[in-house]
């Protein structure tokens, strides 16, 4: 579904991301983890046709992303901050959504009425806490039932309530086969839902497969420990 | 197409904003009390002309340079769907312009029509919505090339204050340097590299008082007076629009969000 080859992205002289290569299918929940500036955010970036890649090709459903936008039709996504306009209303920015993606889509109608959005459609994105502007924002993402989802961060802010029905909804795209990418630092959210660990440093790869394979790795029996010891050897590589 | 679907609703957006209202209601009762304490409407023309080369420019450029940089999380948003990059620029910079244009239209046309009008109202008007567009413009290529609000701010107010009152000294002093040589054509042309000046030119000729200008003045009047003074000035009016807002389109296309 996603195709990664050698990318390369340098902010000034910051060398953002430093030849990443990497290959997503469906049915997967690949969950992008690494500290601050390890690269997570311009990679997706990237994929989303936000950042322009200095150098390296990407793939999106045997598309190459060049500049081109029709195969973001495919994809559905959730920043890490809601950031509708704050004088537009709830149902506005739903019509808004149908508008740009067209007719053609069959929009999950249930997942709207799950996250009460309809109670808030009056409502001016302004006059919302910030939960529920994560709400609308979440909603929007999975509204048009795209194959790939990308998730920045899908749960921060979102009451515990909101936070299980996101989850569950991803767990049940993964199993419609479609492909969804998350990053979090709530390591106990990765661990619940992700099947695969993408781990970034510096602009690259240092880790990426299944939660099994980096158990055994690492010889740590859950996700915080071994990430934990992943990082204590990179540190110490990095010493040497 | 897709252009006109979000412009809809970046419109829906900037009409609701109390900005947009306070500068409606504003321009409104300064309109209204200049006209009504003056009594003749011609006068309050004169007067509402410096409101406009002022007011107009400065809010255009700081409320067009904060809309976008607020609007950048939501042009993210949008750059997420199949929507092309130029689409999402120009709905954001014609909502906008337009809304502005519209709240200084309402504000100050109301009561000059109110009152009947007067010669050079239409041209009040009209070069009132230009230098909207222009200083919206302007404001857009600020924020597109700096990722930083308050550097973009900053060199948004750097942009107005030297349009709207330091190159007006610069033109004095050549002016004053080359006092000996024939100036008028010069003028002309040194008019044209400042929208605020062509602007102010064109509404002062139109109302007839170039003649306090002296010979200059009556070569400009001479100039801009004729049908071809006036194409030459709007032509350079919309090219003041025209290049920025492509200059600026053009970084769009490479920004990285």
């Amino acid at each position: 579904m996603i195709k990664i080859e050698n990318l390369k992205k340098k902010f000034d002289k910051n060398e953002a991301l430093k030849g990443v290569s990497l290959t997503l299918g469906e049915g997967t929940v690949a969950a992008v983890m690494g500290p601050n500036g390890s690269g997570k955010t311009t990679m997706l970036k990237c994929i989303l046709g936000l950042v322009k890649a200095d150098s390296g090709s990407i793939y999106v459903n045997d598309c190459h992303v060049n500049g081109e936008c029709e195969y973001r039709k495919h994809i559905g996504y959730m920043p890490q901050y809601s950031c509708f306009p704050e004088n537009l209303k709830v149902k506005e920015v739903m019509a808004m959504i149908k508008d740009i993606r067209g007719n053609n889509c069959t929009y999950d109608e249930e997942l709207l009425e799950k996250l009460k959005i309809a109670e808030m459609n009056d409502k001016q994105i302004g006059q919302l806490s910030g939960g529920m502007k994560q709400r609308v924002s979440s909603a929007a993402a999975f509204l048009f039932g795209g194959d790939i989802i990308i998730l920045d961060e899908p749960t921060a802010g979102l009451d515990p309530v909101s936070s299980e029905i996101v989850k569950n909804k991803i767990l049940a795209e993964k199993a419609k086969g479609k492909l969804i990418i998350i990053t979090s630092h709530i390591v106990s959210e990765v661990e619940a839902m992700a099947d695969r660990i993408i781990y970034m440093l510096e602009g690259k790869i240092y880790f990426d497969s299944t939660k099994d394979e980096l158990y055994s790795t690492t010889g740590k029996g859950n996700l915080n420990q071994a990430i934990a010891s992943l990082i204590e050897t990179a540190e110490s590589e990095g010493k040497n | 197409m897709t252009t006109l679907k979000i412009l809809k609703y970046v419109l829906y957006d900037v009409l609701r904003s109390k900005m947009i209202i306070i500068y409606t209601l504003l321009l409104f009762a300064i309109s209204f009390g200049i006209i009504y304490t003056g009594k003749d409407v011609s006068k309050a023309v004169i007067s509402l002309l410096n409101i406009v080369l002022l007011v107009v420019p400065l809010v255009s450029i700081i409320f067009g340079t904060i809309h976008f940089y607020n609007s950048k999380e939501f042009m993210e948003m949008l750059l997420a769907m199949p929507v092309k990059r130029k689409n999402i620029f120009w709905a954001e910079y014609a909502g906008l312009s337009a809304a502005l244009a519209a709240g200084f239209v309402l504000g100050t046309g109301l009561p000059l029509l109110l009152y009947g009008g007067a010669k050079g109202s239409f041209y009040l008007l009209l070069s009132g919505v230009f230098l909207t567009f222009i200083f919206t413009a302007l404001a857009f290529l600020a924020s597109v090339i700096n990722k930083d609000k308050a550097k973009g701010i900053g060199i948004s107010l750097v942009v107005w204050f030297y349009m709207s009152v330091i190159f007006d000294a610069l033109v004095l002093v050549l002016y004053f340097v080359f006092s000996s040589y024939p100036l008028e054509k010069a003028t002309i042309i040194v008019s044209a590299l400042n929208p605020v000046d062509l602007a102010r030119i064109l509404i002062l000729l139109k109302l007839d008082v170039s003649a306090l200008m002296g010979y200059t003045g009556a070569t400009l009047q001479q100039f801009f007076g004729s049908a071809f003074g006036i194409l030459f000035s709007m032509g350079f009016l919309f090219l003041w629009v025209l290049m920025p807002t492509l200059l600026a389109l053009s970084v769009f296309n490479r920004k990285n969000f």
